[in-house]
Formats: C-alpha cells, structure tokens, sequence
C-alpha cells in the first residue's frame, strides 16, 4: 500500500512564491495578534493563585463569581472547565497569600461544605513566576542555538540557517494561535512549544538528508530546483506517515488526556500540522534562495 | 555460536531484563506478590498523579545576619560597661549594619580597639558626630556574612527535614536550590495550610518573666518602662508586659510529648529540658517563686502560669486550648528545633488525590487509543513488517516503564504525554525503513538486499532526526521544573528505547526473515 504513488514527483518550488506569501501572512497575522492581544499568560507565569475546583452539584459560572464577590477578588477570572456535567471550574487571580483558604471558605459557605472538592492550587510568588518566565523563554533560545550548531555540523551552514528559519516561522505560528485563541501560555506548554522544536527539526532533516544524499549521487550535474522536488517527494509519504501517526496520538491526548494537559496537546497539535507544512514548503525553498544568491 | 545468534539472545537479555523493571509498576498501588523474584522497585509517580503539595520556600536570610548582629549588639552592651565606654545606644541598623552612639565622642578610640579585638569581621563603614554625640556605623564583612547566610540555609533545611520526618510523610523530596530556597515535595499530603504552618513556625521558645511592678495600662499609652514590652496573649489577645530579657530559651530543650489533660481531655504539650536546662530552670523558678513566667513560642504568650514553688526534674508544660492537631504539630515543630531565620513561601502548588486518579486515567486512555490507532494503521499500512513494528512499539513501552523504575525517575502528567507522543514518534524510525526498503524492491532488489540496504540508507537521517529531539529534551530538562523535567525524561528515554527498537530489535528479525528463514517476498 502507497499513499504517495512510487515515482510521483510534485513540483514543490513551483509552489513556493505561494507558500512564501502564505507563511509571510501567517507570520504577519501571528505577530500583530501578539502586539494587539498579547498572551494569555498563566500563573506560572504572572504569578497570583490558581485554583481548580469541582462541584458536586450543578453550578454555573456565574454563581461562582457572585460566591467568591464578597471577599474582594472581583477580578478573578472564572472559567469552566471540562464537560458541563463536571461542575468544574478555574479561578485565576493575581492576589496571593490567604487567597485559597478564603476562596475555599466562600465556596463552602456558598454550596455546603461537602459539594465543594479543591482538586488544585497553585500558589505562585512574584519571584519565582519571574524566574519561570525567564527561564521559559531562555531554553527556547538555547535550544535553537544547540540546534543551529548541530545542524551546522551535520550539514551545510546554509541548511542550518533554512532549517532555523522554518523552525522560527513554527513557533511564531503556534505562539500566533495561543494568541488569537486565547489559550493559557504555561509551563507545559512551553515545553510542548520544545517538542515542536525538536519534531518539526526532524521533519525537515529527512528532506534534507535526502537532498544531500542526492546531490552526492548527482554527482555535479543536476538542476537544484528539480533536485530539490524530487528529494521531497521521495520522502513525502514518510513525512504523511509519521505526521499522522503523531497526529493520531496528540489528538487523543488532546481529546481525551483532561483538562490538565489539554493546552499541551492542542500546542504540539499546532506545532506539528505548521511543521509539516513548513519542512515541505518553506525550508527547502529557503534553501533555493540560498543557492541562488550564491550563483 | 555466529554473531548474529549472539546478538539475537544480548536483545532478548535487554527486553527480559526491561520487562522485569516495568513489571512491579503493573501491580498500581497494590503489593508485589510474594514470592516475584525480581526488582520491587515501582515507578515514582510525581505530585500531579498522586496529589501531594510542591512548596518552595525561601529563607529569609537577612533574618539571619540581623539576628547575629543582635546578639553581637548585646554582648558589646556588657563589653562597654566593663570598659567604660560611654554609649547611649547600640543596635543593628540595618540587616548588615550595627550602630553604635556613643556619649563621650572621646572613646571612640577605646571603642575601634574593642571592635577589632572582639569582632574582627565588622569593618567601620562611616561615622558622624552631631551634638556632642558620635553615630559610627559597622558593617559585617562580605565573607561572614555569606557564612552566616549560607549556615542559616542549611540549618533550616535540617530543621525542616527533621518536622517533614516527624510529621510521617512517606519519601518527601526536600532538596535546596540556588542560595536560599529549599523546595518540597510532599507526597501523599494534601492540607497545605497545616503544611504550611508546620513549615513556617520559627519555633522560637522563650521564657520570660512578667513585669507585675508596672501596669501594662500605662505602657499601652506610651509609658513603656524601660527593659519591658508589651505582648500579646495568643488566646484571646489581651495585652500583657514581660520583661524584655529571656530567662531561659527552647535550646536546651530535650523533647516534647503532647498529653492529654484528663479533666477536660484537652491536649497540651510537655516539654522536658536536657540535664543542664533542667537545672536552669530549678534555678531560675525557685529564684522567682510567686512570681508568673511567660512562655513565648514565636514572640506569642502561650500562657503565663504563676511560680508556686522551685520546679525540679526539668518538666514544663505548655497549655494553650489547642486542637489534637494543633498540639501534635506544635511538639513536632519543638522536637524539630527552631528556624534559624523566618522563610517564605515562594511557590505553592497542591493536587488533590482525585484530579491524580483522573489524570492516570485520561493518560492511559489517550495512551490507549492513541496507541490501538496507531497499532492498526500500522499493520494496514505495512502489513506484515507493520505487525513487527507494532511489537517493537509494545517493546518500546516497556522498556520505557523499566527505565523509569531503574532511573527512579519520576513520572509526571506531562511526562505520560511524553510517552504518548513516544508511541506516533517512535514508529518513525520504522516508517523511514520501509520507505526505503519498498525503495528498494521497486529497483527490483531482492529480499535480504532490500533490507540491508534500507536499514543503511535510513539511517543517518534517522539518527539526525533523533538527536536533535534529544538536544530539545535535554535543553527542557536543563531549563524545567518538576513535571515538565518528567516530560524530558520520558522523551529522552523514549528516543534512546524507540531507537533500540527500531534499529536493533527489527533489523534483527527481519534479518532472521530474510537470511534465516530465506523469506523472498517481504510483505511490506
């Protein structure tokens, strides 16, 4: 069985003027929605209290709020999680210190003292969500520079640079959807962003093995665009394959792996459908306007 | 024997040997049957799957050279005297300064002696002279200072290993980081708030006289006599005067049981002092019978009974209408001993034990269906050769269990995601085989010529491929904290045993297929 029929070759750098301005939008549309609505950073991050809270009878959002007004936290955002039917819920506020017990008496008090279940609490100070953040963003970049050395001695320094910049143009992107989306920016999904990282790498390192083990069998005369197509499309089914397996498996986890570990999943889900695209579409056409601006 | 039957039994060592680490874990929380001859050791769970509370604290070492400057501010007090040096008043200015005002500028001479003989690590930092008296300020050295602060650190870390110990937490995690934070890890516990209060006691025990010459009316309004202050009660708040110096503190304390008054079957605390703190206290209570000793804990009066006669025997109790726990804690915290500085409570976190049976649960599920997906296409996909890499991918896993309960490493709610997206990315290596091996027999190659092939070409990019995986994970693991450093693990160890399996244990059977059993036709 194929999905790819054998001997198929896809003229993918005719494509690229097209997948450029595609990725440039993606690109354009990620950051402007970084400077217009910026990250929805969670309390590992900002620092205050997070709490996840269950019920044991039907509660709404809103009945929460006006529980946990009279205590002073109006501020706190509310939202529930999970199906309707679990009466689950996070408050986020930015107040640290009593703020638990506080909240966890209103509730009581508000819906009796045994429908009230606190499944989490996260307590973060000033200085260690500093520190967090920092770090955060700190590995992201030692990552790329670990990489970017790696790949420059394992391959050309051009193909480092083409294999960064596709890497770049991933978690711009995936950053770009937690942005427009709304969703919470934590721990986890810093290290989902890592795994994207090392996952997309891959997938663009298959094409490029395979690029230089062409030019190597090409032996001097070869015609760089149609190389690079025909390298693309002898790994394309792999790169189908292997995408989708991962798929198959982050979307159960996405579907059912619970709240917890829901934004993780839906970051590597990102992460992986932008990173297949851009190790077919933008690293290898990258690597064209390297050659050429060489010649 | 040839190499390759050899090779074949040193993979069949590996699995046997992973299977039997992986296998205690099967057993969840019940017991390892009597009787299972291998390793007993099951893998960790981290807070996020159990529930248990993460706390990072920080302690508050300027507390701690303050204090020290305190104590060096009284000793110089007796020190003046005797050498007639006219002060009116020394003081720790700031956490690492110490103020002395003198009366008589003129002994300032006397004073810079008595400093560099008694305290060669205070360095004069500046002084000023204003109506008729001199200020001159000291600073601690750089390098006492940092002793002072990096012995606080360490005593607290055995201070609150001793009360997390005697709290009864099973395999607590207490380890220190970076200069000043301790961060705990406490399984199994899931009230933060008694916790926290049990961690957060300085524990400091003090008794002290109460001042019945003066009222304490009148040191409310501002009259406070000299070498008195007004506390408070802890029950109740009421205000009471003390005298300001302690006549005995909890150092020389031996031990601290609770005990049960039967009257009212209301708990309290017995202390029992060490052979020289018991004839301390026989001292110090036959000294002042009739008159009421306060017991401080943390600058609080605890209660403030009257002497009636010379207590013998070092035995002291402490009342306070405390809760069963409350009196449990508060002898722990004793028998622990004092903080030597205050700590802060950086990082909380708590996980319900509930939300960790469900997060076990939702992991295994995804695990689960991920896996049967991934399984099935496999085999559609592949069909024979798809079913041998479906039984590298169950080897996978369980070498992976078995590296974890080795390792002692511990799994967190991340890192079972990490072992999910092991199992879509661990056939990979399968995938980028066979492509080449269809590769291959499309040339029109044969059997056992396609596979060595295949198992050559795809290699070096599958080991690209892994080791840049790898150098995110170990950037994670560097950079990461508690569950995510879980995630790094698992990825990691999953890379390493998806590589074995992929290019050890399926090279090798399909090399038996092809050379052994003089397979053809690879179904593929």
């Amino acid at each position: 069985m194929d999905i790819i029929r054998p001997g198929t070759q896809i003229d993918f750098m005719k494509y690229r003027k097209a997948a450029f301005a595609l990725s440039a939008a993606l690109i354009i549309i990620s950051i402007a929605a970084l400077f217009v609505r910026g990250l929805n950073y969670g309390t590992d991050f900002t620092g205050g209290t997070e709490i996840q809270v269950a019920f044991s009878k039907t509660v709404k959002t809103d009945e929460v709020r006006s529980a946990i007004e009279p205590i002073g936290l109006a501020s706190a955002a509310i939202q529930s999680i999970g199906e309707d039917r679990d009466n689950e819920f996070l408050i986020r506020t930015p107040a640290t210190g009593d703020t638990v017990q506080q909240i966890e008496g209103a509730l009581k008090d508000t819906f009796g003292e045994e429908t009230v279940d606190i499944r989490r609490v996260d307590v973060v100070g000033a200085a260690v969500s500093r520190d967090l953040k920092q770090k955060g963003f700190l590995s992201l970049f030692y990552a790329g520079i670990g990489l970017l050395i790696y790949i420059s001695w394992r391959f050309k320094i051009s193909y480092s640079v083409a294999a960064i910049l596709a890497l770049a143009h991933d978690v711009i992107i995936t950053v770009g959807v937690f942005s427009i989306t709304g969703r919470e920016i934590s721990l986890p999904v810093i290290a989902a962003l890592l795994t994207v990282v090392g996952y997309s790498l891959n997938d663009t390192i298959i094409v490029f093995d395979r690029i230089r083990e062409n030019i190597k069998k090409a032996a001097g005369s070869f015609d760089f665009p149609s190389l690079l197509d025909s390298s693309i499309s002898q790994t394309l089914s792999r790169t189908l394959i292997t995408s989708s397996t991962t798929l198959f498996v982050v979307l159960a986890l996405f579907l059912f792996g619970g709240s917890v570990i829901n934004n993780f999943a839906f970051a590597i889900m990102v992460g992986l459908i932008v990173g297949t695209y851009s190790s077919i579409f933008v690293a290898s056409p990258i690597l064209m306007l390297f050659s050429r601006t060489k010649k | 024997m040839d190499s390759f039957k050899l090779k074949g039994l040193l993979i069949l060592a590996v699995l046997i040997v992973g299977t039997l680490f992986a296998a205690p874990s099967f057993f969840g929380s019940k017991e390892v049957p009597e009787g299972w001859i291998g390793p007993k050791e099951k893998i960790r769970l981290g807070l996020d799957l159990q529930g248990g509370i993460h706390l990072v604290l920080r302690v508050v070492t300027d507390k701690a050279v303050e204090s020290r400057l305190n104590s060096v501010a009284s000793d110089l007090k007796s020190q003046m005297i005797n050498e007639r040096i006219h002060y009116s008043s020394v003081s720790a200015e700031s956490p690492e300064i110490l103020q002395v005002v003198l009366r008589v500028p003129d002994d300032y001479a006397k004073l810079g002696k008595l400093i560099t003989d008694s305290y060669p690590y205070l360095r004069e930092a500046n002084r000023s002279t204003a109506g008729g008296t001199m200020t001159v300020n000291y600073q601690i050295s750089a390098d006492e200072a940092s002793t002072i602060r990096t012995q606080a650190v360490e005593q607290a870390l055995e201070t609150v290993r001793n009360r997390i110990d005697q709290f009864g937490v099973s395999e607590p995690s207490i380890i220190p980081q970076g200069n000043d934070r301790i961060v705990l890890q406490l399984p199994g516990v899931t009230d933060p708030e008694r916790a926290k209060a049990l961690l957060k006691n300085t524990a400091i025990l003090e008794f002290k006289l109460v001042d019945e010459e003066r009222s304490v009316q009148d040191a409310l309004r501002g009259d406070t006599p000299s070498g008195s202050y007004v506390a408070y009660m802890k029950d109740g708040n009421q205000p009471i005067l003390l005298k300001q110096r302690a006549v005995m503190t909890g150092d020389l304390l031996d031990d601290a049981r609770v005990r049960i008054q039967s009257t009212y079957n209301q708990p309290y605390v017995e202390i029992s002092f060490s052979r020289q703190g018991g004839r301390i206290f026989e001292r110090v209570t036959s000294e002042n019978v009739g008159k009421r000793l306060a017991i401080l804990l943390d600058g609080k009066v605890y209660s403030a009974p009257v002497i009636r006669e010379a207590i013998a025997g070092g035995r002291a109790i402490i009342e306070g209408n405390f809760t069963d726990e409350e009196a449990s804690d508060l002898a722990i915290i004793l028998r622990a001993g004092s903080l030597p500085a205050p700590v802060d409570i950086l990082e909380e976190r708590t996980v319900g034990p509930s939300l960790g049976q469900d997060s076990i649960y939702q992991g295994f599920l995804s695990m689960i269906i991920g896996g049967l997906v991934v399984v099935a296409f496999m085999i559609v996909y592949y069909k024979f050769s798809g079913l041998i890499a479906d039984l590298a991918l169950i080897a996978n896993i369980v070498l992976i269990l078995g590296a974890l309960a080795v390792l002692g490493a511990t799994l967190t709610l991340p890192g079972l995601g990490g072992i999910v997206l092991t199992i879509g990315m661990a056939v990979d290596a399968n995938v980028l085989v066979y492509e080449r091996i269809k590769e291959e027999l499309r040339l029109g190659r044969t059997a056992k010529m396609a596979v060595e092939a295949g198992y050559k070409n795809a290699l070096p990019a599958i080991l690209d491929a892994n080791i840049t995986t790898l150098i995110a994970a170990i950037v994670l693991f560097q950079f990461g904290t508690g569950p995510v450093q879980g995630f790094a693990v698992t990825l990691s160890i999953g890379i390493v045993a998806s590589l074995f399996t992929a290019l050890v244990l399926c090279r090798w059977i399909q090399e038996w297929l092809v050379n052994y059993q003089k397979i053809e036709r690879i179904s593929i």
